[in-house]
């Protein structure tokens, strides 16, 4: 019997593990897929929000205020990218000035600070490569990026460390209610907990609504994005978005934590919770809307397109909570941008809802920070040598264009809760995420895998599941 | 810190026959640096025949070619580290490598010949919408997994672009048992050469649809089927024309792109056209001291005329190594690319310092029929060349002469061109 079971191991889940991870709790993950970030959390605009865009009083607003002020302190001690690049929504018309006076009078009210309204000449100065219809814009220095899945490998880590287990491959399908506990029908067997937090993503209202009378409704909001080449790099320096206007939502143009150029997202609502794919419509219209922003958007520069879905929930609110009706449930639902720059508040508020309920002990040895992985890029040459004299796996380049090392594919790896497939490995160090998109370093990797996993290379998969990458060997059918 | 006189960066084609034509122009110390296991670069993994065909009027597999001239730099006793990475050159040429053994190497040279190749244009790059699941693959590295590692990829194959690599795999996947089932060309003509299209598509019965492209990808976990759909002459899918194809395989073969990462940092001018470095008669970049040479350049269509090119820049670097600032500097005559011409390697010439006659290597932009390709210095036509055909698969080449040069005084520019009849 668990304390407590969170469903769903993205950047919400993972950071209800870890604040929960400050108690003497019993807690375990369940995950679907063969990996922490697999869903809305791996496919998202990597943005940590000033504040300004949630209604003010609302969950959201306070969430995203909060998420955003802890970040720099939150990236230290879990070790993950994140940069305060500062944000802009750019107005084009004289029309949308007042708009854009409202979008500023809610940061204000929702208590973004230092939000200031700028003229296009620092405008232009911020961003030179600013559109020459832009006449003014919001000015949020607090707004940032950040390394989506690296914020949620830290969170998932660093809840392991602290005991939480995590279960892969399990994907839940009911739910019974018992005397003081409940039991979870999974694809790999029951699991009883005394509580249970659903944070299912696209998914959250699938399991609510198998508890709760009051119904949930989400619909996944499909995004397509475009990445851009580290040549890219320096075309804009702040996430520049459009003020939201007669040509609907606009798209946002932003630098990345690894120095990438991102293009996106669309909104398209769909019926599948499962519809990741792109569609020659909706880049279209991304490319379309993006070049209104700024002049000769470099788009040779993409190396890859992809799409991820939003959790959009009717009322567009976070909705956290004991699910009504069924006691002992919380949600972690509903949770669409800013979700992402809110996570570290969410974990942090679901973390008490379940304290005040199973008013658990504090766990004395909760250790609050966690290495990631070295990234040898950030030391001097001097120090790479040394590093290579003691593990010369640092000295062997995988990937070439994101020039990654056999020793930080190895870390990993072996690191708890490790890369089982390629794309694990791609999330954790960006090997395979450059100009080639895994063209050169692929085989390598999977040789790696296959050699620290003990396993046949045949067994590897891109992304878990039925992904093979290999399908057998040569003339084996003729 | 090491010293060279010339650091080579990249033991493919270009690097090796660089070495050994700097070798034979006088220079002792060379080091070629190779960032894979092995010298030869792709050739290894091109294990079909046709290669040498030109340089040593044979027919032989990438390996055997590419073993040629490995012997013959080992003979030379040239120097080489394999699995070392170059990090870094600097415009003074400081090279900066890695590898295991040695850790960080600081290797000064007196010259340094760019060699790096190319790379296979990504899925990303071409934008094809769809899901992204297992099966879809460079024809490059499902080449290397085939031919190397002697695993298969997929069984059912559609493949999207009819380059020679994705031509080649067609072959190399329909023998090793699987099943190509059509090879799509968004152009209305192959970027192939006509003999890979005959002997990998004709003779194995394997249809190629010009003027298609794949305009979406279906499975989620690995491919289940793609569906290509004819463009109009804008290369915009045509609503109507689709058609599914249920496979578990998607190889693309759309172009390849010079990698030039480490040439950029260095500050080297680029040929937007090329992605390679813009070159003179020495085949010497911008940066003075720094050759380029092969794939890095512009993507040839036979590594024959690599050797060539190399072999070249290999002497230049060894005569800078020797003169040095002693050469003669006279004005930079631009060779212009105008009418179908896309682009000439080298894009400039000193006249003085050029040797007698000056191949300039080329590609049209289209299928051109019954036209001439013409050379004008200045407003002068000097040359006008009958071709049949030319088409942009296949490298073309003028050669300039040095006396036809110096012949006109106040030379400002060299134009290629092609004239229709």
């Amino acid at each position: 019997m668990y304390d407590v079971i969170i469903i769903g191991a993205g950047v919400s889940g993972c950071a209800c593990a870890r604040e929960l991870s400050r108690y003497r709790l019993n807690i375990c993950v369940l995950e679907r897929e063969e990996d922490v970030c697999c869903g809305t959390s791996k496919a998202n605009s990597a943005i940590v929000h000033a504040g300004f865009d949630a209604k003010s009083g609302s969950l959201m607003a306070k969430l995203n205020v909060e998420g955003n002020q802890r970040m720099e302190e939150l990236s230290r001690e879990l070790d993950f990218p994140f940069q305060r690049n500062g944000s802009l929504v750019v107005c084009f018309e004289p029309d949308g000035v007042p708009d854009l006076e409202a979008l500023y009078e809610r940061g204000i009210q929702n208590g973004v600070k230092e939000l200031r309204i700028i003229e296009r000449d620092e405008l232009a100065e911020l961003e030179p490569n600013i559109s020459d219809h832009a006449i003014k814009a919001l000015y949020a220095p607090t707004g940032g990026i950040v390394c989506p899945f690296g914020m949620n490998f830290a969170f998932a880590e660093n809840a392991a460390a602290n005991g939480v287990e995590f279960q892969f491959d399990t994907e839940v399908i009911g739910f019974e209610k018992q005397e003081a506990c409940w039991k979870i029908k999974t694809s790999q067997g029951e699991f009883l907990t005394k509580y249970v937090v659903n944070a299912a993503g696209v998914y959250a209202d699938v399991l609510h609504n198998m508890v709760s009378q009051e119904k949930l409704q989400i619909t996944a909001r499909r995004g397509n994005y475009c990445l851009l080449d580290h040549s890219a790099k320096g075309f804009v320096n702040h996430t520049v978005f459009q003020l939201p206007g007669k040509y609907g939502k606009g798209v946002l143009i932003t630098p990345t934590v690894h120095g990438n150029i991102l293009i996106g997202p669309t909104a398209v609502d769909i019926e599948d919770k499962e519809g990741t794919n792109t569609t020659q419509e909706e880049l279209a219209e991304l490319l379309e809307k993006a070049s209104t922003t700024v002049t000769n958007l470099p788009v040779r520069q993409i190396i890859t397109s992809f799409a991820g879905l939003r959790a959009h929930e009717d009322g567009h609110e976070f909705r956290i909570g004991q699910a009504k009706g069924a006691e002992g449930f919380i949600d972690c639902a509903g949770i669409e941008s800013p979700g992402l720059t809110a996570a570290p508040a969410i974990g942090s508020m679901v973390a008490d809802i379940i304290r005040k309920l199973a008013n658990p002990q504090e766990n004395p040895d909760f250790i609050g920070t966690r290495k990631g992985i070295l990234d040898p890029r950030t030391l001097d040459y001097e120090e790479r040598a040394k590093l290579i004299q003691k593990n010369p796996a640092y000295g062997a380049i995988v990937c070439r264009c994101e020039m990654i090392t056999q020793g930080e594919i190895e870390d990993a790896i072996n690191r708890p809760l490790g890369a089982k497939s390629l794309d694990g490995v791609k999330r954790r160090t960006r090997a395979g995420m450059g100009r080639c998109q895994s063209g050169f370093c692929s085989p390598k990797t999977m040789e790696i895998l296959a050699e620290q996993r003990g396993v046949e290379i045949a067994e590897i998969t891109k992304s878990g599941g039925n992904s093979k990458l290999i399908v057998g060997i040569n003339k084996d059918k003729i | 810190m090491i010293n060279y006189d010339i650091v080579i960066v990249g033991g493919g084609p270009a690097g090796l026959a660089a070495a050994l034509s700097a070798k034979e122009h006088g220079v002792q110390s060379i080091l070629v640096l190779e960032r894979d296991k092995e010298l030869g670069g792709i050739l290894n993994q091109c294990i079909h025949n046709g290669f040498g065909l030109h340089t040593f009027q044979e027919e032989l597999t990438g390996p055997e070619y590419a073993q040629r001239f490995i012997e013959k730099l080992k003979e030379a006793k040239i120097a080489y580290k394999l699995n070392t990475m170059v990090m870094d050159i600097s415009s003074d040429k400081l090279v900066t490598a890695m590898n295991r053994e040695e850790g960080i190497l600081r290797i000064q040279a007196k010259a340094v010949i760019l060699a790096m190749g190319c790379r296979e244009r990504s899925r990303g790059a071409l934008n094809i919408p769809g899901y992204r699941p297992a099966g879809v693959y460079s024809a490059g590295t499902a080449q290397r997994l085939v031919n190397m590692e002697g695993v298969l990829p997929g069984r059912e194959v559609v493949i999207l672009g009819s380059g020679d690599i994705g031509l080649i795999m067609a072959r190399r996947m329909t023998l090793e048992g699987a099943k190509v089932q059509v090879v799509a060309e968004l152009l209305p003509y192959s970027g192939g050469l006509k003999r890979n299209i005959v002997q990998c598509l004709d003779d194995f019965g394997i249809p190629l649809k010009l003027s298609h492209t794949v305009v979406d990808i279906q499975g989620k976990d690995r491919v289940q089927g793609v569906t290509i759909a004819q463009v109009d002459e804008n290369k915009k899918p045509i609503p109507g024309t689709e058609e599914h194809y249920t496979c578990d395989t998607l190889l693309l073969s759309c172009g390849l792109i010079p990698e030039n990462e480490l040439s950029q940092e260095l500050g080297v001018l680029m040929n937007p056209v090329t992605n390679g470095p813009q070159v003179d008669e020495s085949l010497e970049t911008s940066v003075e001291g720094v050759f380029a040479c092969g794939n890095v350049l512009h993507v040839h269509d036979l590594v024959d005329f690599v050797s060539k090119e190399a072999q070249a820049a290999g002497k230049h670097a060894a005569l800078y190594v020797r003169d040095g600032a002693e050469r003669h500097s006279d004005q930079k005559i631009p060779i212009l690319a105008e009418n179908g011409v896309r682009y000439t390697v080298p894009c400039a010439i000193h006249p003085e310092r050029m040797e007698e006659t000056q191949t300039v290597r080329f590609r049209v932009g289209d299928v051109y029929k019954n036209c001439s390709i013409a050379v004008y210095l200045d407003q002068t036509c000097i040359s006008r060349k009958k071709r049949p055909v030319a088409v942009p698969g296949e490298m073309e080449e003028v050669v300039l002469k040095k006396k036809d040069l110096q012949a006109v005084p106040g030379l400002s520019r060299i134009t290629v061109k092609i004239e229709e009849d």
